[in-house]
């Protein structure tokens, strides 16, 4: 019943709208006003331009100052404070290009308006002019591409030697990580070793697999490089710390990695937020289906101290996982399961080691590899 | 030839031409296997409008979603039956909204129905002449198309629903029905979908390049083109040698999905069990998927450019100022918009070193963009500006092209793309500057050759109620999505509740979904003017913005042939308005030098101004 009535109320709206529009279009043929060059519509669009033009930028400035605490959160990262630097610094470019240039095109169309007796100023073009205006912005932007450049490389950059290793993958609709545990050597996966216990398909015919642990959220020292080796064991993800400034695509069959420094521990920014319930986080922005809006996983940034001691305290997989284990291991292997502190070969590093320069060469030797 | 014959009046010049036009033709052949320029335009339009509806609805469902989080959807569920479930939207129908919006919008809106329409109605009418090169390739152009349409407009009716990966279908998703439903028969009908609308692209492309290379009417210099045909021809241009490589990727998704190959997957466990697929590489897809798409970006802009220089030049009563440069920034965009596509791809690991690359080649591209706003703005400058509708959503064009070009040049920073890759400021960039810039083109378009394609005119006032509330309303709905992506909220999320960084913001996601409602609505304010004004709007005249362009020298309803008798000769550019010395402010270009001695430049005599 009551769509009905809308039904028929719209109708009526709607009716009612078209008398008016016919009834106006017939006064302006009385009137004539269709024989006039221009009517007085003109002017009122001229200054429509720029009350619009008024308007709009008040309401830009206003807006952005009264959201700032919501539309950029704090950079945590060393590479995070230098791209937001960046990034302000072009907007500030940018904005000055946009109020200046929407000013012109809005004045412009109104000052130079029809006027009867006027005539258009027969302006072809300007060598000189346009000279002018295709050098500045090219000089512009080529200080922009150096900056860029600049930042771009120093965050690509090959790790720190001593950078904590830790892989995470993405998954249909999780993230997942694993910590290389005491030998600091990720074990071996591969893709068909996949199942319902083994998530990440870890090889356990590798030595270096049987210390491997992982937790339910991603735990990082404070001030120390982190790597992080990506992968995907389905669709494409990408792993999102918003507040690291970190971006970097999960590609199956093709890992990817991103390093960078934390600088705030999550106790630290609560403080300074005043939310004792802040956590960072990690998000998916590649979309990978269904659940592709929740993939949500924790970071925990913590003192080196805190960090040393937590990884120590790790239970294994396979210290989780025995059973399950057994039936994977290879013969010689088996002796390893169910060790609280099963024989390893030397760690390759510790875990923060200081670098020599012995591992300053090994570093560029995997650059002249790359 | 004698000028006289070939000068203003020389349609009255009845010719052996004539009654070749008359010739009868089945109802058939005249509008449905038309192959007759004008009429394939409007079958575009037509076309284009429908599925702008469509688009657009679409996006309304998701802004609903995001505006308006918790409120019950159950009154939609006599239309989307069961992708409503307890009131709520499917989050997997929702992919599938946001990948058919996309899809939608840009090949078959801004593609199809901005160049098919404006390129197959102007190039013909705007060089002099009779029809495009090859009319029947132009009839199954837009017939390809129309497969296309059906195709797609089928999948969307799919219990499985339609694609729903992204409009970039990337795979794996896009490859493996276990990852999503709508990578079923989806996308199996979206790529067959495509696979027609590239056919019908290259048909339309091949013909626009051929018929502006041979068929210009005697005087037609290429320097003496319209800006509109340059556009269109560089547009074609930019097509022909872009659609072939996501054919291609179609072509090798197709062998991925159906067929067992590799191409871009490997390594994949999925639903239980791992797949068969190595060695494979995603990322090679997006390599082609890019390289089509970015230069698509420009397939859709630079038409609408096009429209706007001719436009702008037309009501400022001003010749378009720095016509070569105009045209050298977009030879320059089309070259350069070859060499970009990577910088879509920052943080995909593509090698960091590529990276670099494509950021400098990126932000080289910010600079004949630059020159383009720049000339519009002088344009404008000292003009007797006439604010026709048209006008003024050319105006509203060059803000957006502007506003949104700017953030282009952060997206463009592979430093700075890291936090921005794939959030909403991604989405607030490319809407300006490419959806809504080249949406207002086509609606420029529209209002400004109205009276050429059916004879009638368009009502003005309700064409100024449509540009003002489009013109607010498309900065209300995408500037504040600015902030929300400076934020970091990501792209087809189908709800920000799940984290802690996207809990603000809720009252501005309502603001734009409002904005977006209202916008889409006025959308119809414009329907019923175009329909109306088919039948009933007012007669026009021969050339109603007195402009100088060919075509406002055809009849007012030109038949299938464009000229009666001659086509006109041309012998000067499209630009000679507000001339100093000449008593009109515009000077047609079929009007000789010699016809015009007062308002001549020191260069301006006709080839064979002698003989009179």
């Amino acid at each position: 019943m009551t769509g009905l009535l809308i039904g028929i109320a719209a109708v009526l709206v709607f009716a009612i709208l078209l008398l008016i529009f016919r009834i106006q279009t017939l006064v302006n043929v009385m009137k004539g006003s269709y024989t006039n060059r221009v009517n007085s519509s003109n002017k009122f669009h001229a200054l429509g331009l720029v009350i619009f033009m008024t308007i709009g930028l008040g309401l830009f400035f206003w807006y952005s100052s009264v959201a700032t605490e919501h539309y950029l959160p704090k950079a945590v990262s060393e590479h995070g404070v230098k791209t937001d630097l960046m990034f302000w610094v072009t907007m500030s470019i940018l904005c000055f290009a946009f109020i200046v240039t929407n000013i012109f095109l809005f004045v412009f169309a109104f000052k130079y308006q029809y006027k009867e007796n006027n005539k258009a100023f027969f302006y072809p073009d300007n060598h000189k002019l346009e000279m002018i205006w295709t050098v500045i912005p090219a000089i512009v932007m080529a200080i922009l591409v150096f900056y860029g450049w600049k930042e771009w490389s120093e965050i690509t950059k090959q790790e720190p030697k001593d950078a904590v290793v830790i892989e995470i993958m993405g998954k249909q609709f999780a993230w997942q990580v694993r910590y290389p545990g005491k030998d600091m050597t990720l074990g071996n996966y591969h893709f068909t070793k996949i199942d319902a216990s083994n998530e990440f398909g870890v090889d356990f015919t590798d030595k270096a697999s049987y210390d491997d642990f992982m937790p339910t959220e991603l735990y990082i020292p404070k001030g120390k490089p982190v790597l992080l080796r990506i992968r995907a064991r389905d669709v494409l993800h990408s792993v999102f710390a918003p507040h690291f400034r970190l971006k970097m695509d999960a590609v199956p069959g093709m890992p990817t990695k991103f390093w960078f420094v934390p600088t705030k521990t999550t106790e630290t920014i609560r403080e300074e937020l005043g939310n004792p319930n802040f956590n960072y986080e990690i998000a998916c922005t590649e979309v990978c289906g269904r659940g592709h809006f929740a993939m949500r996983f924790i970071i925990k940034v913590v003192e080196p101290d805190e960090y040393k001691k937590w990884y120590t305290e790790q239970k294994t997989f396979v210290d989780l996982n025995k059973d399950y284990v057994l039936t994977k291991a290879p013969k010689e292997l088996i002796p390893l399961i169910g060790k609280d502190n099963p024989p390893i070969d030397e760690p390759k590093q510790t875990l923060f080691p200081v670098v020599d320069t012995i591992s300053t060469i090994a570093d560029t030797t995997q650059k002249i590899k790359l | 030839m004698d000028l006289a014959h070939i000068s203003t009046d020389s349609h009255i010049n009845h010719s052996h031409d004539h009654d070749h036009d008359h010739e009868e033709l089945s109802w058939i052949q005249k509008y449905i296997f038309s192959e007759d320029h004008k009429v394939i335009a409007k079958q575009y339009l037509f076309m284009g409008i429908m599925w702008a509806i469509f688009g657009g609805a679409m996006s309304l469902i998701f802004r609903l979603q995001l505006g308006f989080p918790n409120a019950s959807m159950d009154w939609l569920q006599p239309l989307l039956g069961d992708w409503i479930k307890e009131g709520k939207l499917d989050p997997e129908f929702y992919l599938a909204l946001v990948t058919m919006h996309g899809t939608i919008m840009v090949f078959f809106v801004l593609t199809a129905g901005l160049s098919g329409t404006f390129s197959n109605f102007l190039i013909p009418l705007q060089i002099g002449a009779r029809d495009m090169a090859s009319g029947f390739l132009n009839m199954l152009s837009f017939w390809f198309f129309g497969l296309s349409s059906i195709i797609m407009m089928v999948s969307i009716f799919l219990e499985t629903g339609p694609a729903s990966g992204g409009w970039v279908i990337y795979p794996p998703l896009s490859a493996l029905p276990q990852a999503v439903t709508g990578s079923g028969l989806g996308m199996t009908l979206w790529l067959t979908s495509m696979a027609f609308f590239i056919v019908s692209s290259l048909l339309g492309g091949i013909n626009y390049i051929t018929t502006i290379i041979n068929l210009r009417t005697k005087g037609m210099s290429f320097f003496r083109m319209p800006l509109t045909i340059w556009a269109f021809f560089i547009t074609a241009v930019i097509g022909l040698l872009s659609f072939p490589v996501l054919f291609a990727a179609a072509l090798l998704l197709i062998f991925d999905r159906s067929f067992g190959t590799s191409f871009f997957l490997s390594d994949i466990y999925i639903a239980g069990e791992a797949l068969q697929h190595t060695g494979g590489s995603p990322v090679l897809f997006q390599h082609l998927f890019w390289f089509l798409g970015h230069p698509e970006v420009y397939i859709v802009l630079l038409p609408a450019l096009g429209i706007t220089s001719e436009i702008i030049a037309t009501n400022s009563r001003k010749p378009i100022f720095g016509y070569k440069a105009m045209i050298l920034s977009m030879l320059a965009i089309a070259f350069l918009s070859f060499i970009v596509w990577a910088h879509h791809m920052f943080v995909t690991g593509m090698n960091p070193f590529l990276g670099t690359i494509f950021m400098f080649l990126t932000l080289i591209i910010a600079v004949p963009s630059a020159v383009k706003a720049f000339n519009y703005i002088t344009t404008l400058w000292r003009g007797n500006i006439i604010f026709t509708p048209a006008m003024l959503f050319s105006i509203g064009l060059v803000s957006f092209f502007i506003s949104g070009g700017l953030t282009g040049i952060i997206l463009g920073n592979a430093a700075a793309d890291i936090q921005l890759h794939d959030t909403y400021f991604v989405v607030a960039h490319f809407h300006l500057v490419m959806g809504s810039a080249s949406f207002f083109g086509m609606l420029a378009g529209v209002y400004h050759w109205f009276p050429k394609m059916f004879g009638r005119m368009l009502d003005d006032t309700l064409g100024y109620i449509h540009f003002w509330i489009s013109f607010v309303g498309i900065y209300m709905v995408f500037f504040p999505l600015h902030y929300i992506g400076i934020a970091g909220f990501p792209r087809r999320y189908y709800s920000f509740t799940g984290f802690d960084f996207t809990r603000s913001f809720t009252d501005l996601n309502t603001f734009v979904s409002i904005a977006a409602i209202i916008t889409f609505t006025a959308q119809f304010i414009f329907v019923f003017n175009f329909i109306y004004s088919i039948f009933k709007g007012r007669k026009a005249n021969s050339n109603p913005w007195k402009s100088n362009t060919l075509e406002w020298t055809t009849p007012i309803h030109p038949g299938h042939g464009n000229w009666v008798g001659e086509i006109p000769t041309v012998y000067r550019w499209s630009y000679d308005y507000s001339k100093p010395g000449a008593s009109e402010d515009f000077i047609p270009q079929n009007v000789p030098y010699a016809h015009t001695p007062e308002s001549n430049l020191p260069n301006e005599v006709d080839p064979v101004a002698h003989k009179h």
